[in-house]
């Protein structure tokens, strides 16, 4: 594929603006750019043409099946597109004054409501802008309340070894040391180690639940009073929320902050990577360290509000607002009945597809799953020489993305499923056969796969030259 | 209501009995009963989607949308040609993730090395990541990565957009990182002199951070400012309008180590808020040190050339807690938007944008100093000014809003920032300047 500063030439452009109705405005010269940037020189016709190959060579949810665990990528509903398209929406400027942005502080309202009740927790902020985002805002949210007590012993945030990698890097983030806490056989929280990993310098827990084993953690009420009684709090990584949405609540489990994913549970789409949105959730005791502004209710009309011990912001604004939008699409179109059937479809389709996947590949945690669910292929590569990265090159083949791999880092040759609500029984068959096909050529022609994919765009790419002469942009000017 | 749920009640039952369960509810027998809901939810029942769409259609009414609009401050409003949206509104981008498997997502990947191209040559940076939230964070990343063992304070000025400064603030709190601020003069700049005896005094110095044009529209002293910086052997950090670099000296030339800012005005709609993309690109020695994803190129197998993810021994899913942040999602849509906007206006395009920009903007000056108020930006701007004027600046803003038109943004009781772009029309400028004009000519009380 050309890269789009190959296409095009001298000259090529559109215009898209009118003439400068206004007298041009000489800056000074020591102001002014020497070296014009060498950006494309393409007209639109070649722009639509460059990208609609691009394209081609991308796959998304819209695609086929993606059962990339952690990720939830479910079906984005294109009512939440229409919805976030609006004029009444996009042009809305941010630093509007409120009485002109009526609407955008309903959504927010609206949102936070539901949101609250799906999560049982009393106040919101929608501020951050990812997962992760999240993870600090509300690690920030623990920070400032020890802070405020004075309690500044507290250095240490408890983490399981099965954890997202984003949450210890959180914690860093804030200053905190990390204490890994491993798992039991049961692939929960070690209870004993537990006891033994809190102190008074616990400032509290991170924890995922189901975590990333796809196994709700039983004990979960013991685990969240132990560290009560030390005196830390608990934070929910909400990346897993869509096995239990509707059916079980965070706030119920001692849970006293937590971050959703509206990206992955509430439908919106990933973007390639991005736009997210990571609300956090607290409860009452937090919400004056809350950051950014909150909407705020009075005699039908809305206002923003500031907390007053507040942490600050995290980003500029009050959030992404038209990705808050499409989760709010979403969670109107769903409903009451719709969002626990959804969080039972989601455990359904994972657990077909376990018992579906159990004769041909290790399931390391045996029993039901809830959503997503970790299969390893430690005994077929020690039988055949094929590894989890080599059957997920050969399922490329079969024109289906690929499972998460090596992750959990407590599984060997782990790869991790979350097929979401929105497959259907048959997409989950077609996977599975051609799974079972994959794992059947391992012990026929294991070169085969070695080699796989072979009906990709490209080969595998050389990943360990990228990264040890890193060529990260074109080189558009030519040395003469 | 819609639930997105394929399978009939039949093939759940087909489905259940392969798993052994009765019911698809049995599968969450091993919940402790304690935390189970044994009501439903108290939200409304579902909806259909002509339903939905008619709710958030009543919600939008309730926001006005001006069709005349004077404010930035940190989000702008431009032109954002048809291409750019068909673009990015295509599935196979919108509704795929992070790149892991390279194989199948080659047109994600190539993109993304032309966006960081994009803004390598918009910036004069060797190297950007694949894009963080907004330009705040953004700016708090940038900030972050900059300090080590020995260097760890982080000088912004206060010239810098308060809600950047903020941002930066909260990030450095959570860390417990100490940060100054370099006080500005009263024309509007950053006092350098002042700069220059704080960092002498401080061996400690990370970073230094300034924004150019900075809040107020003023053009700095980044020359100035990049000596005084590097004499200290801290980093020089400049946060920049990435339309205004089409004309404007960029912070590769004038030799900062780092280049951030607010992509927003890259083909992204006002939005409310979001969702905006920072962009972070630096210097080669710093490469390293970047947060957040980077595309590289390579070649598979049959030498093709081949886009992955690269220099991921900086990031946290391999390092963890030693990881240099905790980014995983980015903004990588925002990013292909601004990456098509680039390409479709070109160079010469985007210089048309900072000049009409600026045109529409000094216009505006004029306009309102006919009009009785004072200029009080203190210099030479690009598309933002300040005004001060007897009559408070609320009641202006008032005025404007009951004839439709989003005025400068109130900065305190008598000054207000100003912004035009080239969506700005010579009627518009006429317009307001005739509001302010009777308001001044009706007394102050």
């Amino acid at each position: 594929m050309k890269l789009i500063f190959e296409r095009g030439g001298e000259g090529h452009r559109s215009d898209f603006l009118p003439k400068n109705a206004f007298p041009a405005v000489e800056f000074e010269e020591r102001f002014q750019r020497t070296e014009k940037p060498a950006l494309p020189e393409v007209n639109e016709v070649e722009i639509a043409q460059h990208y609609t190959q691009l394209a081609k060579q991308a796959f998304g949810v819209s695609n086929g099946m993606y059962p990339l665990g952690s990720c939830t990528m479910k079906y984005n509903p294109k009512v939440n597109e229409e919805a976030a398209s609006l004029k009444g929406f996009t042009d809305v400027h941010p630093l509007q004054p409120a009485e002109t942005m009526q609407g955008v502080a309903a959504m927010y309202a609206t949102l936070e409501k539901y949101l609250l009740e799906i999560t049982g927790m009393d106040h919101v902020t929608f501020q951050p802008a990812a997962g992760a985002h999240g993870e600090f805002t509300g690690l920030q949210l623990i920070q400032a309340y020890h802070r405020a007590r004075g309690d500044e012993k507290r250095t240490k945030i408890i983490v399981p070894d099965s954890a997202h990698g984003t949450n210890p890097a959180s914690a860093t983030m804030c200053g905190y040391q990390v204490v890994n806490v491993p798992s039991n056989e049961k692939g929960g929280i070690d209870i004993d180690l537990l006891k033994e990993a809190v102190g008074e310098d616990t400032a509290g827990l991170m924890l995922t639940n189901p975590n990333t084993l796809g196994i709700f953690d039983e004990n979960i009420e013991e685990i969240t009073s132990i560290i009560h009684e030390a005196g830390g709090l608990c934070y929910y990584d909400g990346a897993n929320l869509n096995a239990v949405m509707g059916i079980a609540r965070p706030g119920d489990m001692g849970f006293d902050v937590m971050h959703m994913n509206l990206h992955k549970t509430f439908s919106t789409p990933h973007g390639g990577g991005g736009p997210g949105s990571g609300p956090v959730a607290c409860k009452e005791f937090l919400q004056e360290f809350l950051p950014g502004r909150q909407v705020v209710c009075e005699e039908g009309k809305f206002r923003f509000a500031r907390q007053p011990k507040t942490i600050g912001s995290v980003t500029a604004f009050d959030g992404n607002a038209l990705v808050v939008l499409r989760a709010l699409a979403y969670v109107l179109t769903l409903g009451r009945e719709g969002i626990p059937q959804a969080a039972e479809n989601a455990v359904l389709n994972a657990n077909y597809m376990r018992v579906g996947l159990q004769d041909v590949m290790d399931v390391p945690y045996d029993g039901p799953c809830m959503h997503e669910f970790v299969a390893s292929a430690k005994t077929i590569k020690k039988e055949t020489g094929v590894a989890a990265l080599d059957i997920a090159k050969g399922m490329i083949d079969c024109e289906m993305h690929p499972p998460t791999i090596y992750f959990p880092l407590i599984v060997d040759e782990a790869m991790m499923f979350e097929p979401t609500e929105t497959e259907s029984k048959e997409s989950i068959d077609r996977a599975v056969e051609a799974i079972k096909g994959i794992c059947a050529k391992a012990y026929k022609d294991p070169e085969e796969l070695h080699n796989a994919p072979h009906h990709a765009p490209i080969g595998r790419p050389d990943e360990v030259t990228a990264a040890r002469h890193p060529v990260v942009r074109y080189e558009v000017k030519e040395e003469e | 209501m819609g639930d997105f749920i394929v399978n009939t009640a039949w093939e759940q039952k087909q489905m259940c009995e392969a798993i052994g369960v009765e019911k698809p509810s049995d599968l969450f027998n091993g919940l402790p009963e304690d935390v189970r809901l044994t009501e439903p939810l108290n939200i409304p029942e579902g909806k259909s989607e002509a339903e939905v769409l008619s709710l958030i259609e009543d919600m939008a009414e309730q926001n006005k949308v001006f069709r005349t609009c004077f404010r930035g401050a940190g989000a702008y409003r431009h032109y954002i040609p048809a291409i750019v949206k068909n673009v990015t509104a295509k599935d196979e981008f919108k509704t795929a993730y992070t790149p892991y498997q390279p194989e199948m997502s080659q047109g994600i990947l190539q993109s993304i090395f032309e966006y960081q191209t994009m803004i390598c040559e918009m910036t004069g940076m060797d190297v950007s990541n694949a894009s963080l939230y907004d330009g705040a964070s953004a700016a708090a990343e940038a900030v972050m990565m900059c300090r080590d063992r020995k260097r760890k304070t982080i000088y912004v000025s206060e010239t810098v957009n308060p809600r950047m400064r903020e941002v930066i603030m909260t990030y450095a709190t959570a860390a417990g990182a100490k940060v100054e601020t370099v006080p500005a003069c009263s024309d509007n700049t950053t006092d350098l002199e002042k700069l220059e005896s704080l960092l002498a005094e401080d061996k400690e110095a990370a970073c230094f951070l300034l924004q150019e044009p900075n809040y107020f529209g003023r053009l700095e002293e980044p020359q100035i400012a990049e000596k005084i910086v590097h004499e200290a052997g801290a980093k020089f950090i400049m946060a920049c309008d990435p339309i205004s670099l089409a004309v404007l000296k960029s912070p590769g030339e004038y030799g900062a180590d780092a280049a951030v800012g607010e992509g927003q005005p890259l083909g992204l709609p006002l939005g409310a808020g979001g969702p905006y993309i920072g962009f972070l690109a630096a210097k080669q020695d710093m490469m390293r040190k970047l947060p957040g994803r980077i595309v590289g190129e390579t070649t598979d197998h049959d030498g093709n050339r081949a886009y992955v993810l690269t220099l991921q021994a900086r990031e946290q899913h391999i390092r963890r807690e030693k990881a240099s942040s905790n980014v995983c999602s980015n903004e990588a849509l925002c990013a292909l938007t601004a990456s098509v906007y680039m390409a479709a206006m070109g160079a010469d395009g985007m210089a048309q944008v900072a000049q009409m920009s600026a045109g529409a903007a000094h216009a505006l000056r004029d306009a309102l100093v006919e009009a009785g108020m004072e200029d009080v930006t203190g210099g030479e701007f690009f598309n933002e000014f300040i005004t001060a004027s007897k009559v408070p600046a609320e009641k202006i803003e008032q005025a404007c809003l009951e004839k439709g038109i989003l005025s400068g943004l109130p900065l305190d009781e008598n000054r207000m920032l100003w912004c035009a772009t080239e969506v700005n029309t010579p009627e518009e400028v006429a317009k307001v300047a005739a509001i302010v004009k009777e308001l001044a000519e009706g007394g102050a009380q």
